[in-house]
């Protein structure tokens, strides 16, 4: 028999009853018991996250290996549709079944880099380094062109000469702190998805 | 959407025109099947493609791309004329019984007060006639010739079943089935769903063709109904909650409006937004404009902001446009710009005509792009062989690519379609040394102030002054800012009806934006999300899914704004003493003393409906208008305007007025009018789609979807393949007046050639997933055919009707 103990049961099941039962893990713990392997979500840190793609915003179960210890890295494993969730009801479509491999994407980027002007090739440069540059371009140019009056005068207080585009799938807390810092600099090119 | 997701299951008919929800939005199109299968529900599509929505459809039938207007006028025309609009509704509810003042005409496809050398309207007489008491003039026997409903009635009389057969090349009988379809909910106990998305919002007339199929819904009495409504299916996980948030160029949180370069005074500016009633006793709820705005101030500079400033009005930036994306690129693209940022987005795959968009970033002094993913648009400069054939070398501009995390990686809340805000929770660290876009976004903002501060420079005090109060200033998290876009109390709050008692104590979260006050002593970020961090702490992340009357509103599942109302205008599904038309689909009812039900009254709460308050509270009228006043760009009716790039030669609606062939009043920007192309080169018409095994230009990053569809590939009919010479599976290439791509030719029953005009048009189908980077294989980027003009409101991009030319490659 058997890895699982009476132990490791019980914090399967506690841990996907919060709102959903027994029943919809497939499975009895007669069956489980009789697994041979152990089922490798049993030391999984479940968590509850939204589907970053359209905007039917299913919900969806992650699971990671690591229990969440400081010293512990998390990887997520598994991603399946929630249960609970009222619109999708634990169901997933072909995008969304494929979330694992959006996370793990051989495209992430892993750190910063910089293309020089005429270049050809990245070349990696540290957080500190890009940050501190764009800051320099945009108070450069912001300085250069910022627009306190009008030529009738009107104080407009608009710089109009950079400007951003905004995500479609940050967070709301992304959002708001993204509106908060631009539009104080005056910046009025500005823009997100919903427009395309 | 005015409804939600689940709410869909309760509709009578489902109307699918414009989308293709099966495909798109696959979870959310089960309660399309589940309304079928538990409520008889019948399934209507109407689209150019025979689409996987279609496949299911109780009755499909094809229509030409971009001649919605057509059709939908045909059914106002069609409802009117049987007489199957639901009068109590129509006659308390809307604004048909209202008086049109005179001045106000329509003749030859053109409004009054056009201008054509401006391709602009003077909108003055799209007014209604106002009495002396000031208030607006009606006729609730619909007798006066220019009350809304004669006006309306006049209008879409053009809009005939063989105008409909003739323009949208759909077949008269089965123009009249759906319309008597469509009819059938006219009564209280039917209802209808519209479910619509990027198939109606990408044309130059989009916001028109919205605009009157809720023309329509309202006419049937199906807004504010459960079952019913305008349900607009978002295409990302956040594109509402970044409407919501204002992220535009005209806007600020909660739909707020900056102020224009003319508006210089702050009182002027407030009074504009604080509409008073149009008609007695109506709510008018924008008067409360002053509140929100305030507050939002407040969330932003705190102490600095106070009346005495204005609450820091001068530090808005003024507009004298509005700069949306199309408009940024021609500036780039005429040397004046300099800087640009690109969070998770990627405008060279997503903005029209590739060409121009490689050249405007190639003038660019410098780019920054924050993404999880390796975008087209950070290697833009990069040459990928005949899928992006540039030189590197003649590209000046500096790109930045910074790795953000994404979903799985952060706390925070999304919006959906159904204005649900969802909170989700982090699963583990994002790879490498990427991070948050609130780490990038903090660190790009300390650093500015901290220059700011040591060097100064152009005027800065928005910036040093900003309110910055985050534990980590490099690092500020999503609870705080949650917290802060909900809002709390700055003072203790007293209570208006009894001054002794305190209602919030100082620091405390606000239950609700009824809290929002306009004197400084409130905070709120965005004011319709004012309680979704409440005093009862975060909302968002509820998860109690219980549904009590079974109508699907799940009211503690998240929380939906504003003020956790599930169906909006739902006041409007009683009649006017308050009892709901249909007690089977009771929302809310008058009990006598208060409105209640299964949903949050729409309303005010303690309103006697005897009173005549209407149900459409954020209006000064009180009731919804099929007259828009001054309200579109294209006139106060919406009227049929072929697409820029069309295969007709005139317009058969208003043949003898050129300037009626296109919307007169799009935006064409020099350069761009001439590269559209006509039909003699360009005979077929394009329209681009997604899969549903992909997402937008994000999943060719994703293996198993990679694995599902790995090739670029183009629909087109077996006609079409004939006349052509290809054969399924061969290759071809697709031309239109600004560039070619190669791609698969997918050879199917799907797409049937139309009879439009007299001619035969053959409809050519683009999925836009494929691009050079990523995991499957490369393919073009389809926006190197699309044409550059956008919808007359919104500026969205005609990608769903333009010429091309398809041969064999």
């Amino acid at each position: 028999m058997t890895d699982m103990t009476r132990r490791q049961f019980f914090k399967l099941t506690g841990a996907t009853l919060v709102g959903s039962s027994l029943g919809l893990l497939g499975f009895a713990p007669g069956p489980a018991l009789a697994e041979v392997r152990q089922f490798k979500l049993l030391r999984a840190t479940e968590t509850r996250n939204t589907c970053p793609y359209c905007s039917v915003a299913c919900g969806i179960l992650m699971y990671s290996l690591g229990d969440k210890a400081k010293n512990a890295e998390a990887s997520i494993v598994h991603i399946e549709g929630d249960p609970d969730h009222p619109v999708n009801r634990g169901t997933l479509c072909p995008k969304g079944a494929g979330l694992l491999d959006m996370v793990h994407s051989k495209s992430r980027l892993t750190y910063p880099e910089y293309r020089a002007p005429g270049s050809d090739k990245w070349q990696r440069i540290s957080w500190n380094d890009a940050l501190d540059r764009i800051a320099r371009l945009l108070k450069a140019d912001r300085d250069a062109n910022f627009v306190e009056k009008n030529a009738d005068g009107l104080t407009v207080n608009r710089w109009i000469t950079t400007g951003m585009l905004a995500a479609s799938g940050a967070t709301n807390e992304v959002g708001y702190l993204t509106h908060k810092v631009v539009r104080p600099l005056g910046l009025l090119v500005f823009d997100n998805q919903a427009r395309v | 959407m005015t409804n939600h997701w689940v709410d869909i299951k309760n509709a009578d008919l489902v109307l699918i025109m414009g989308g293709n929800a099966a495909e798109a939005h696959p979870c959310g199109f089960k309660w399309v099947t589940e309304a079928k299968a538990h409520n008889k529900a019948r399934l209507i599509v109407v689209d150019p493609r025979f689409t996987r929505s279609a496949a299911i459809a109780d009755y499909y039938a094809p229509i030409r791309t971009g001649t919605d207007i057509v059709f939908l006028g045909a059914v106002i025309n069609y409802l009117l004329t049987n007489d199957k609009i639901q009068h109590e509704y129509v006659r308390n509810y809307t604004d048909l019984p209202f008086i049109v003042k005179e001045g106000f005409a329509f003749a030859d496809g053109l409004f009054s007060g056009y201008d054509a050398q401006a391709r602009k309207y003077d909108k003055s007489s799209w007014d209604y006639e106002f009495g002396d008491d000031g208030y607006v003039r009606t006729d609730p026997t619909f007798a006066h010739p220019r009350c809304v409903y004669n006006l309306l009635r006049q209008h879409y009389a053009r809009y005939t079943p063989e105008m409909v057969e003739r323009i949208c090349g759909t077949a008269k009988e089965k123009f009249l089935h759906i319309a008597e379809q469509i009819a059938s909910t006219s009564t209280t106990d039917r209802a209808m769903t519209i479910m619509y998305a990027l198939g109606w919002t990408q044309h130059s007339v989009g916001s028109q063709m919205i605009r009157c199929a809720a023309m329509v819904q309202l006419l049937l009495g199906n807004i504010g109904i459960s079952g019913g409504g305008m349900n607009a299916l978002r295409g990302h996980s956040n594109i509402q909650g970044l409407t919501d948030l204002g992220l535009l160029s005209n806007l600020l949180p909660g739909y707020l409006t900056l102020p224009g370069e003319k508006e210089q005074d702050y009182a002027k500016y407030i009074a504009a937004r604080a509409p008073k009633p149009l008609r007695p006793n109506q709510l008018s709820y924008w008067q409360n404009y002053p509140k929100f705005h305030v507050s939002l101030m407040k969330a932003w500079w705190g102490d600095a902001v106070s009346a005495e400033n204005d609450w820091g009005y001068d530090w808005l930036p003024k507009l004298d446009k509005s700069y949306d994306l199309l408009l940024a690129i021609e500036l780039m693209n005429q040397g004046k710009m300099n800087g640009y940022i690109c969070q998770g987005f990627n405008p060279l795959a997503a903005a029209p005509n590739k060409a121009k968009a490689i050249a405007g970033f190639s003038q660019l002094k410098f780019l920054v792009v924050m993404d999880p993913l390796a975008t087209e648009t950070s290697e833009f400069w990069r040459n990928h062989g005949e899928h992006n054939d540039v030189d590197p070398s003649r590209i000046q501009t500096e790109v930045f690519r910074l790795p953000t995390s994404l979903f799985a990686e952060e706390d925070g809340a999304f919006v959906n379609s159904g204005r649900w805000l969802q909170w989700h929770w982090k699963g583990a660290e994002p790879p490498g040394e990427a991070r948050s876009d609130l780490e990038i976004m903090a660190g790009l903002f300390t650093r500015l102030r901290a220059l700011y501060r040591s060097e100064g420079g152009a005027p800065s005090d928005a910036i040093t002054k900003l309110s910055w109060p985050y534990a980590n200033p490099e690092s500020p998290t999503a609870d705080e800012l949650a917290k802060e876009y909900s809002g709390r109390a700055l003072k203790d709050l007293a209570d208006p009806k009894d001054p002794t008692k305190i209602i919030r104590k100082a620091g405390e979260q606000l239950a609700g934006f009824a809290e929002l006050r306009d004197d400084g002593s409130t905070s709120s970020g965005c004011w319709i999300f004012c309680g979704s961090w409440g005093p009862a702490g975060n909302l968002m992340a509820r998860r109690d899914n219980a549904d009590p009357t079974g109508i699907g509103n799940t009211l503690n599942w998240a929380w939906a704004w504003p003020a956790n109302r599930r169906v909006l205008y739902n006041r409007a599904s009683c009649d006017v003493n308050g009892k709901p038309f249909d007690p089977k689909r009771k929302l809310v009812g008058w009990n006598g003393a208060a409105w209640g039900g299964a949903d949050v009254p729409d309303y005010k709460a303690d309103e006697d409906p005897a009173n005549g308050m209407g149900p459409f509270i954020m209006l000064p009228e009180g009731v919804a208008r099929l007259f828009a006043r001054d309200a579109m760009n294209e006139g106060p009716f919406p009227e049929h305007y072929e697409p820029f790039e069309t295969p007709l030669a005139n317009n058969p609606l208003s043949p003898n007025q050129p300037l009626a062939l296109n919307n007169p009043i799009a935006r064409l920007f020099k350069g761009d009018r001439e590269m559209f192309g006509k039909a003699d080169r360009f005979p077929h018409v394009a329209t681009t789609y997604r899969l549903t095994e992909h997402f937008h230009y994000w999943t060719k990053h994703v293996r198993l979807n990679a694995i599902l569809q790995p090739e670029q590939f183009v629909e087109i009919g077996e006609a079409l393949a004939k006349e052509i010479g290809v054969a399924a599976g061969e290759r071809v290439r697709v031309t239109s007046n600004r560039g070619h791509i190669t791609a698969v030719a997918m050879v199917t029953k799907r797409i049937k050639a139309l009879q439009v005009d007299g001619k035969t048009v053959h409809t050519v189908g683009i999925p836009i997933h494929w691009g050079f980077t990523g995991t499957a294989k490369a393919g073009f980027l389809a926006n190197t055919l699309t044409p550059v003009v956008g919808d007359g409101n919104s500026q969205t991009p005609e990608f769903k009707s333009f010429l091309v030319r398809v041969e064999k490659a």
